[in-house]
């Protein structure tokens, strides 16, 4: 059996602390908790007077799981090793989520629990276009 | 100064989430888009997990208007969903699909997630980069 049920315990687990951080960060900063709005904010030179408080959250981000992986038997990130796959992936994940203005954390997480049109309709669209290009990528193509 | 570890803590809090759900774990991803294959239902658990604790804190937030540390509480968006913004959101959703990483996990697995993981970094990094200016280009198309 791969997905042991004690697999969607921490994904509860880890769903709350994530929820967490992002009240933190709206409740104390006023801000909403979105990984591409922060990042690209910080790479398009748009974050303005926010960029202090980004930044800082980028290091929180960046720097602390790695300081958690000893506590784990093994982590992988099971990532693909093709070099094609991961640029065209990298810059439609990067384009894309700039275009939608929001990509997991800030439509999916922040979006939906505000019942935000935009959050849910983008969710919505980009769970599809997920399981059609998995679909076609993987069952179809046969490429990853 | 506040505001800034504020901020700090919430990124490491939403890194060690992800670690935690198993959401840094491309196959974990993958395997939750692939519904004509070995479907993993986990990402639901995290979705809902994440989303049960901030439908409260909206209510909070919107009830105060304000940040405890003074900054308006951002103001809801129109509901507009013009092309970019679709079209946006498709591309995001393939990318995903292919890589099995979004912003978040990219980034905290960005100290152990080796060249792979430096690499769709970099490309993420470079299409936030030029997305405004396509943008303009879509917007005037």
């Amino acid at each position: 059996m791969d997905h042991l049920p004690m697999d969607w315990v921490w994904g509860l687990a880890g769903g709350l602390m994530i929820g967490a951080a992002a009240g933190i960060f709206l409740l104390v900063n006023g801000r909403i908790m979105g990984a591409s709005g922060i990042l690209g904010g910080l790479a398009d030179g748009t974050a303005g007077p926010t960029g202090r408080e980004k930044l800082a959250f980028l290091l929180g981000l960046v720097a602390v799981p790695p300081l958690l992986v000893p506590l784990y038997a093994s982590v992988s990130t099971h990532v693909t090793a093709n070099p094609v796959v991961l640029i065209v992936a990298g810059l439609l994940v990067g384009i894309g989520t700039r275009l939608a203005n929001g990509c997991t954390s800030g439509h999916g997480v922040c979006g939906i629990s505000r019942f935000a049109p935009r959050g849910i309709v983008s969710t919505l669209v980009y769970l599809a276009a997920g399981a059609v290009t998995m679909a076609l990528a993987r069952h179809v193509l046969g490429v990853i | 100064m506040l505001r800034n570890l504020s901020a700090l803590f919430a990124g490491a809090l939403f890194g060690a989430g992800l670690l935690v759900s198993g959401m840094i774990d491309t196959a974990k991803v993958q395997g939750w888009l692939d519904i004509f294959g070995a479907w993993d239902p986990t990402l639901a658990f995290v979705l809902g997990g994440a989303v049960l604790p901030m439908i409260f804190v909206w209510r909070v937030a919107e009830k105060r208007g304000l940040s405890i540390l003074g900054t308006p509480i951002p103001e809801r968006m129109p509901a507009r969903f013009d092309p970019a913004f679709l079209f946006g959101s498709v591309m995001f959703g393939a990318g995903w699909a292919l890589a099995g990483f979004c912003p978040g996990p990219a980034l905290a697995s960005f100290a152990y997630g080796g060249w792979e993981g430096a690499l769709f970094l970099l490309a993420m990094v470079a299409g936030m980069v030029v997305a405004p200016a396509l943008s303009q280009r879509l917007a005037k198309a």
